[in-house]
């Protein structure tokens, strides 16, 4: 028999993808196949470890509020300027071009009352990634409640519902901000995220409502009900765990977005106001210098993208691997080595 | 129908009145119109505070005044609006608007239009190609451009885009390692849509570097960046091009109709080259002038493709009209371009025609062309930073709702009744992959109009955005809520609107709210 099979004998691209991922994820639970999937999405992988670094550096060289960090200065306090205009003191290896690896006493540079650039970049990063989580856990806990319950209720409560989430989209951010300003004087970033975070759960809510409104027709919540569980279990037991992927990469891609927003409302002056350091603030007070002293502009800028891309990359690998239709493509070799096996197994099955 | 139109329309205008009752209540805690006085040290200080009380009505509840705005608001059905007038300069709220809605308007609608063409193209390509490399780099620069803070973006256009371009054009000379890079990336580009064998995508690649590269050596060389234009021939070479990709892409280029009737109206609109010069010699130019030219431009497309026409003449009309738009952009751009030099070399542009801030040079008079060039080259700047951003967006949607089309059986039906790729691909995929851009784009267009408050404020256009973030810092309540009411109104509209051209566009869907 020839190992040669007719072209319509040939197994589809499509069915060996397949068979391979089926392979892949045989006896698995759902949360593990979703790890795994997780773990192999490179720019997930890539993302998570740098912001953690990001947040390592951040929260240890400062160090949070009463507990001192391991870097020698603070963001507030004044120093002598080292280099002339305060530029960095941090060069590259010789090897990469520069004048032999160091980083001096102020590894970002100075401004021009002397302050250090790293200490208040650090200080920035801090800011931006508490305002960050408290504005992803509020939004997401204020938007699936209303989301859930407009979903499972129908009726009049969703008009309702639906009709205070067109309400809270009207209302611009900036004078949300401008009111935090003016009643908690200087706010600072803790009340600030809590006001964002009050107000930007709208989308969250939509995407949850739209679920849901599909999940209570299945058969499972029928079941459920018959079984005797109440409202309350049958969303919280039933119908929560089948939308967590919609919520989870949706409170990933708000956590981005609040970062940007929380910068840009700063940058305008309706933020974080001095003496609390944002990465937006520092950017809007350092812009004139750009010409001069391009150190105090790049850093805060590199640190809002670095937070914003990872966040969006583990966005991007969550919505991967919770995405039942999402497949990975083999490599070449793997569709070569599953094509093999099948001709194997064709010309050894009709021998007996 | 009527019922879910009225039903909505009576939500939506309660909506927003207690929208404006929660915003007065907000933005009269948020400001403080005694602030200057507090710390002043007239003296006769406390005569100014009353007299300023007595001004705002701040002795009144704020309650009352929020009737008291309603009252004027309400007018607007009637079409007489009272906004209330901004106190620091006395100035009606309704005249400061409109200049304020034009400048916005001004600034959004190219960067718009750029931004979906742009943004759907590439998505689409994404799309066809994926898991390319070139999917995989248009995808990690749509995450990087999503991460981009827009203000720090601009910074860096001012200073690169404008300030270095400007210094760079004294003396425009690349020099050859830049070329040839840049060259390469450009094919490299080139290959990446193309796709397929790795022998097309070589050839593609060989040529993409070429075609670039001269290109670019013809700029060097002739200093065409000193004194741009294109003149006839390269309108003509260009015409041809966009003639045989029109044809490519509606109809296939087998259709000899279609592409005749394209090339002709490339060939009519080369063939005005020179009598539009005279035309707008002895005629003049205004923007009613272009537009009825654009409109007449449109007619003889439509009459073009009907000569060629055959039994499917609409097929060669659309082809047409789809070349003549590119085409009639071409010449308008030529003419832009040939008051280039008197422009950069007036008084007041002194050689570094790209400007950072404002929507005009002030002082600058000149006629029509130069008028807009200088506000082309205002709008530059901008521009390239709303596309930057919104550009990501639609590039991720287009690309998830073409993924999407093309695994649909209706797909595969078409592929299995023997249609050419390219009719899948245009007719049947392309179009139906537009539906879910319908709910996103109506509302990204109309929020626009709120202003990009960031945009405006660093490239200091007085927009809607500026007028609001401006008045807020001025303690001035009555700018800042005719700017929420005019938002909120158009917030609810667009909602409105996307759902309902859903629904027209998508079949499925029912409204019946």
């Amino acid at each position: 028999m020839s190992i040669e099979t007719t072209p319509t004998n040939l197994p589809s691209t499509e069915r060996l993808e397949n068979a391979i991922e089926l392979k892949e994820v045989e006896g698995l639970s759902q949360g593990q196949i979703v790890r795994r999937r997780f773990l192999r999405h490179k720019g997930a992988i890539v993302g998570l470890i740098s912001i953690s670094f990001v947040a390592l550096l951040a929260f240890t060289s400062i160090g949070v509020g009463p507990i001192p960090g391991w870097w020698k200065w603070d963001h507030a306090g004044l120093h002598p300027v080292a280099n002339p205009g305060g530029a960095p003191t941090m060069h590259l290896p010789t090897w990469l071009g520069g004048t032999g690896f160091a980083i001096g006493d102020f590894p970002f540079g100075q401004d021009t009352i002397g302050r250090d650039i790293f200490a208040r970049t650090m200080k920035g990063v801090q800011t931006s990634l508490i305002v960050m989580v408290i504005i992803g856990i509020i939004a997401t806990v204020v938007g699936i409640a209303v989301g859930a319950t407009a979903g499972f209720f129908r009726g009049r409560t969703d008009q309702t519902l639906m009709r205070f989430t067109d309400l809270i989209i009207t209302f611009p951010v900036i004078v949300i901000g401008a009111v935090l300003g003016k009643l908690a004087g200087s706010g600072g970033a803790f009340w600030l995220a809590i006001a964002l975070g009050l107000i930007t759960w709208t989308g969250m809510a939509r995407l949850v409502r739209g679920d849901f409104l599909s999940l209570r027709e299945r058969e499972f919540v029928d079941a459920a009900r018959v079984a005797g569980a109440s409202n309350v279990r049958i969303i919280r037991k039933h119908m929560l765990p089948n939308a967590m992927g919609v919520i989870i990469v949706n409170a990933t891609l708000l956590m981005s977005a609040a970062v940007l927003l929380e910068t840009a409302l700063s940058y305008l002056g309706f933020g974080i106001k001095s003496p609390d350091v944002s990465l937006g603030t520092m950017i809007s007070e350092y812009q004139s210098a750009f010409a001069t002293r391009p150190w105090l502009f790049w850093w805060p800028g590199l640190f809002i993208i670095v937070i914003a891309l990872s966040v969006n990359f583990i966005g991007d690998g969550l919505r991967d691997a919770f995405d039942p239709r999402q497949r990975r493509i083999p490599s070449a070799r793997r569709m070569q080595r599953a094509l093999d096996a099948e001709r194997v197994a064709a010309t050894e099955e009709p021998k007996p | 129908m009527f019922i879910f139109i009225l039903r909505r329309f009576v939500t939506s205008a309660l909506v927003v009145l207690a929208s404006t009752f929660v915003m007065y209540i907000l933005t009269d805690i948020a400001i403080d119109p005694l602030d200057d006085l507090r710390t002043s040290t007239a003296p006769n200080k406390q005569q100014l505070i009353e007299g300023r009380i007595a001004q705002l009505r701040l002795d009144e509840p704020v309650v009352t005044r929020y009737v008291d705005w309603l009252a004027g608001a309400s007018k607007c059905v009637i079409g007489q609006c009272d906004l209330g007038t901004a106190w620091r300069s006395g100035q009606s709220v309704t005249s400061m608007l409109g200049g304020a809605i034009l400048t916005t308007i001004q600034l959004v609608t190219a960067a718009t239009l750029l931004a979906i063409l742009v943004g759907v193209a590439v998505g689409i390509v994404s799309a066809l190609r994926q898991y390319s490399g070139f999917d995989y780099s248009v995808t990690f620069l749509s995450f990087l451009l999503y991460s981009l803070p827009v203000f720090w973006v601009a910074v860096l256009l001012k200073q690169y885009a404008a300030i270095g371009f400007n210094t760079f054009l004294a003396d425009p000379h690349l020099g050859w390692p830049t070329m040839i890079g840049i060259s390469l990336v450009s094919g490299l580009i080139w290959a990446g849509i193309a796709g397929g064998s790795r022998a097309r995508r070589l050839r593609v690649l060989g040529v993409g570097t070429a075609a670039t590269l001269a290109v670019l050596a013809y700029i060097d060389v002739t200093s065409w960046l000193s004194d741009p234009g294109l003149g006839i021939v390269a309108i003509a070479v260009l015409g041809a091009g966009i003639a045989f990709l029109a044809t490519h892409l509606s109809t296939g280029l087998r259709n000899t109709r279609a592409r005749n009737a394209a090339l002709t109206t490339a060939a009519i609109g080369v063939a005005l080259y020179y009598p539009l010069q005279y035309f707008y010699y002895y005629v003049g130019a205004s923007w009613p002038i272009m537009f009825a030219l654009l409109g007449l431009t449109l007619l003889v497309s439509v009459l073009v493709g009907w000569a060629w026409g055959g039994p499917d003449w609409k097929q060669s009309a659309r082809t047409a009209t789809i070349t003549a738009v590119p085409v009639a952009a071409l010449l308008f751009i030529d003419r832009v371009m040939s008051v280039w030099q008197v422009y950069s070399e007036s008084n007041l542009i002194k050689g570094r025609p790209i400007a950072t801030i404002g929507p005009k040079t002030p002082g600058m008079t000149g006629d029509f062309w130069i008028e807009n060039l200088d506000s082309f080259t205002h709008l530059l700047l901008p521009t390239i930073a709303l596309v930057l951003i919104s550009f990501a967006g639609y590039t991720r949607y287009s690309r998830a709702s073409m993924l999407e089309v093309m695994n649909q059986d209706y797909i595969r039906t078409a592929r299995a009744k023997g249609l050419t790729e390219r009719t899948v691909v245009m007719r049947h995929a392309f179009r139906n992959s537009l539906i879910p851009l319908a709910s996103i784009v109506p509302v990204d267009i109309i929020t626009l109009v709120g202003g990009a408050v960031i945009t405006e404020t660093i490239f200091n256009w007085f927009g809607m955005g500026r007028l609001f973030v401006v008045s807020l810092d001025g303690d001035e309540i009555d700018p800042i809520m005719a700017y929420l009411l005019i938002v909120g109104v158009l917030a609810v509209l667009a909602n409105f609107v996307a759902d309902l051209l859903y629904a027209v566009l998508d079949p499925r869907i029912r409204v019946n709210a």
